[in-house]
């Protein structure tokens, strides 16, 4: 049961081949036999898993059910969900159960979805290994000495391994995208205003975009057509149509006209991932794209530029958590500042106080001009370049990650070797644009992601590219020894 | 040496929204603590500010109402800073973009001149909860009810030169505001908050001197004492050889002084930037006719309006739209009866003496202005004199009912029957034969008598003037 897509669970669900509850059983043994030695969930909810099964299965007995009723799915632990723990991977937020719902998670519910658990993640979202996590770094399933990227590590690795069938995470980087890539599964970031952002805790909000997490490009769409769509409590979320992303995934890419950023092929990428893009994209021609080099000539100032802009907002942003109303609070307070400092200094881990600590400077008196404004300059080149390219090409494509997954601890103590990991995909959220990746042939037996990027709410366009090739190609059916 | 005082007003109207400027809670005031403040309110993880149309519309009334430009484009920004009572550990205000720019109102001074105050900016922004610090015992305690509630904050240009300027252009502004029904003006409950920056400078000076900023002013007395206190400490200051130090001080009613805040404040870097989750506000011209079109009469034009169409002395019309409910009363008064200077009269004579004599607001007039109406109709006709008027009137307030039900009640009903009178009138002179001879002979002051023995007689009912006429023909011919 645990290598059938969406599709075929749901033909099942429908066939009483089985129910949602023994599929649900079927995931619950899975994880709890295997996710030991990955830490990819941090709670499982067994028995709520059952009960929404069994009210699932009434459904599907009913003749009331759609394409994800009775499907097992496990969320990023951003997402709050009312009365379970949502930790955000860290300390401060270990004992917090919201009494909300995020909407990507109310939707889901509604469409009838069980909930295995919460999965692991980077503190905050903040990290692209996983390994800032307050309950310990996900293991990657290909490679167990290696990470799983993040910051949703969590959701990649679980469904790497088999151990959910679907998962959702957020993407403010490339934190969608990159542990996409490195654990080998299909991961889509959509155009910023898509799926709405209430309850999903800020990391920093002009930047992140929930989305979907599946095996294949034509499961994330049905995830998608879920949580998509306006929310009149997210201001940012835009009012427009939500498109059937399933009734397009066969559509033919011919005359498609794909953009090779020169700059996404240069100095730092690893030769393995470049061959297995190149190839990737060959195959693409060989169905009748069309392939050009393109220029995306600010591409080297989108790291800065995120760490400018992200790390202030996430200053603001993680303000709210300070010992008074809710989250972490120190022992034995003696004044009020002591309350702030011991339980933010408790509550915190190294990356989170680290990018605070940046975010507050670049905002402060005499540093506002030099870092915020001039980062919010950029951010505007950057976005032009985007414009100017997506006036000759219909999709941009190149590595999602400049290496396959790294070792645990190799970047861990290097802040900047580890943010240029998401050199090719930062650049996607600064503009706001739909970015995927799907995997291609691995490189020494490890998974390689091809991103592919596209003009704003294009995410059909995008889907049904990979969809092509994903029916043309088994990679995204792979699975790491010992989860077959 | 002469000094010359500079005062600007910073004044935080709370606008009259029935929910908050970000979410969805109640903004009454005096619930329960922490019973009218939802997850958006306690800045709960994942929660998100969705903008109240109506305070943007409110504000856009307060700009249009002091000839300001009401910008096409405002930015909500982030002002960082920790205190338990702001749950975000930032405050949503606006900070570059203001969504009311540069106006000014007029003020009357006692001297009746005018003078023009500058308004420089006024912007929307989410008021904090409050701190409790009794009763918890060495802690404190935190009640958000207020956190989110919509402030507009009205700045105004350094203009004023007295305590009594600085009280009058407040006192405009919360006309203004409470005529567009955007504040409710209650200075004790906090909905309208005044804070005055006041420096001195030597007469002739262009420069301004050291300002302190005064804080805790609940009412237009104290603004005036704690202006006029301040300018005297800072005075004293200088001629002693001292300088001003530029802080934060509280006014003390109790003890008629203002006060250093608790020095150990630092200076706040407060980090603005726009904030990310809540979009430019952008009007069209459209949006901003729409939002004028239903915009109520201004006290400045309905003051000219009262003077010009009921034919009322400046003071007058000035005295009946110090607010926009007594104007609303007297202009229902004046309309209903058809005699606009009776009305004044009535309104500003024994309606506000009785009001001031309870304590009350007009709006809780016993007496409605449409139920004065009938009264004032009744004097019109001549069925009441203006003595019984007062009697009538006086039932009324007591809650005895309408006019013409108490002079029914009552028999009060002016006897103007020509006969009945004339009957009465005989009867007297036929009872003073001897004070009738003098009269005739011409002691002419004994016609009061005479009226005075035919009311006597009607107990008050008669017309006074048909009495004298009537007692005239009948001994002088």
């Amino acid at each position: 049961m645990h290598n059938l897509s969406l599709r075929e669970l749901a033909a099942g669900l429908r066939a009483r081949q089985f129910s949602s509850r023994e599929l649900t059983r079927h995931f619950l043994e899975r994880i709890a036999r295997l996710d030991p030695a990955l830490n990819s969930f941090v709670t499982v909810c067994a028995d709520a898993a059952l009960t929404e099964a069994d009210v699932a299965d009434a459904r599907l007995a009913a003749g009331d059910a759609g394409p994800l009723t009775g499907i097992p799915i496990a969320h990023k632990d951003i997402f709050c969900t009312h009365g379970v723990r949502t930790s955000c991977g860290s300390r401060m937020l270990d004992r917090f159960v919201a009494p909300y719902d995020a909407t990507l998670v109310s939707r889901l519910k509604a469409a009838g979805v069980v909930m295995l658990g919460k999965t692991n993640m980077d503190e905050f979202a903040m990290g692209s290994s996983n390994e800032t996590s307050w309950y310990g770094p996900v293991r990657n399933p290909w490679a167990p000495d290696r990470v799983p990227g993040g910051s949703s590590g969590g959701s990649a690795a679980a469904l790497a391994a088999r151990l959910t069938p679907a998962a959702t995470g957020t993407d403010t980087g490339g934190s969608i995208r990159q542990p996409a890539a490195l654990c080998g599964i299909t991961g889509l970031k959509p155009t910023y205003g898509r799926v709405s952002r209430w309850g999903m805790i800020a990391f920093a909000s002009s930047l992140d975009q929930g989305g979907p997490m599946a095996r294949s490009a034509e499961d994330a769409a049905v995830l998608l057509g879920a949580i998509a769509g306006f929310d009149p409590r997210d201001s940012t979320s835009v009012d427009a149509p939500v498109p059937d992303y399933t009734s397009t995934l066969d559509d033919g890419i011919e005359g498609l006209r794909i953009g090779l950023p020169k700059e996404y092929f240069g100095a730092g990428l690893d030769a393995g991932v470049a061959r297995s893009i190149e190839a990737a994209v060959a195959e693409l021609g060989r169905l009748g794209a069309e392939v050009v080099e393109i220029s995306l000539a600010n591409t080297a100032l989108a790291v800065p530029t995120y760490y400018v802009v992200a790390p202030a907002e996430c200053s603001s942003n993680l303000a709210r958590f300070d010992g008074v109303r809710y989250g972490h609070r120190c022992d034995d307070p003696h004044d009020l500042e002591d309350l702030y400092k011991r339980s933010r200094a408790e509550g915190f881990g190294a990356e989170v106080k680290r990018r605070i600590l940046i975010g507050t400077y670049v905002l402060s008196a005499g540093y506002y001009d030099a870092y915020y404004l001039k980062a919010q300059q950029l951010r505007q080149l950057i976005c032009d370049d985007f414009r100017r390219a997506f006036e000759t090409v219909d999709v941009i494509m190149g590595p999602t990650a400049p290496t396959t997954a790294f070792r645990l601890g190799e970047k861990a103590d290097d802040p900047v070797t580890m943010y240029l990991s998401d050199i090719y995909t930062i650049a996607a959220n600064l503009a706001g644009l739909p970015g995927m990746s799907i995997p291609v042939e691995p490189a020494d037996g490890l998974p390689v992601g091809l991103q592919i990027i596209g003009n704003y709410f294009a995410e059909a366009r995008l889907l049904n590219v990979a969809h092509r090739l994903q029916r043309v190609t088994d990679w995204h059916l792979r699975t790491p020894a010992g989860f077959e | 040496m002469e000094w010359e005082t500079v005062i600007g007003l910073e004044i935080h109207a709370q606008l009259a929204t029935r929910s908050k400027i970000f979410s969805g809670a109640a903004t009454a005031f005096g619930a329960a603590p922490n019973s009218q403040a939802c997850e958006i309110d306690l800045g709960m993880p994942g929660v998100l500010p969705v903008l109240n149309a109506e305070a943007v519309r409110m504000a856009v009334r307060f700009g249009t109402a002091i000839d300001a430009v009401v910008a096409r484009r405002s930015v909500f920004a982030r002002k960082n800073y920790f205190y338990p009572d702001l749950p975000k550990g930032y405050q949503i205000s606006q900070y570059e973009d203001p969504i009311v720019g540069r106006g000014a109102v007029e003020i009357r001074l006692d001297d009746g001149s005018v003078k023009r105050v500058g308004v420089t900016r006024a912007h929307l922004e989410e008021d904090a909860g409050k701190s409790l610090h009794e009763d918890f015992h060495g802690m404190t305690g935190i009640d958000l009810n207020r956190a989110g509630t919509p402030l507009l904050e009205i700045v105004s240009e350094p203009d004023m030169r007295s305590a009594k300027e600085a009280v009058a252009y407040a006192k405009k502004i919360h006309q203004i505001v409470r005529y567009l029904g955007i504040c409710d003006g209650n200075m004790q409950e906090g909905s309208f908050r005044v804070d005055a920056n006041v420096s001195v400078r030597p007469q002739g000076e262009t420069k301004l001197g050291t300002r302190t900023e005064l804080k805790n002013i609940n009412s237009f007395r104290f603004l005036e004492r704690a202006i006029e206190y301040e300018v005297d400490r800072q005075i004293d200051v200088i001629e002693s050889g001292g300088a001003v130090v530029q802080e934060t001080r509280l006014y003390d009613p109790a003890r008629d002084e203002t006060r250093p805040m608790r020095s150990k404040e630092e200076a706040n870097d407060y980090r603005y930037f726009p904030d990310p989750d809540l979009l430019p506000v952008e009007l069209t011209e459209d949006d901003i006719a729409a939002i004028v079109a239903d915009m109520p009469e201004l006290p400045d034009a309905r003051r000219e309006r009262f003077h010009e169409r009921f034919g009322l002395s400046e003071y007058d019309a000035g005295v009946l739209t110090a607010s926009r409910e007594m104007a609303d009363y007297f202009e229902t008064a004046a309309t209903g009866c058809g005699d606009a200077k009776l009305a004044a009269n009535w309104v500003m004579g024994e309606l506000s003496g009785a009001l001031n004599r309870e304590g009350k607001d007009v709006v809780d007039s016993p007496v409605p202005a449409a139920d004065l109406v009938g009264l004032l109709r009744r004097v019109l006709d001549e069925t009441l004199s203006g003595k019984l008027a007062k009697e009538v009137f006086a039932a009324m307030w007591a809650g005895a009912g309408s006019a013409d039900a108490i002079i029914e009640a009552r028999g009060l009903k002016q006897v103007t029957d020509s006969a009945a009178i004339e009957a009465i009138v005989e009867q007297i002179v036929a009872a003073h034969p001897a004070e009738a001879e003098q009269l005739k002979a011409g002691k002419d002051k004994l016609m009061g008598f005479f009226v005075g023995q035919v009311m006597k007689a009607t107990q008050g009912k008669a017309n006074p003037a048909q009495v004298n006429q009537l007692l005239r023909k009948k001994l002088l011919g």
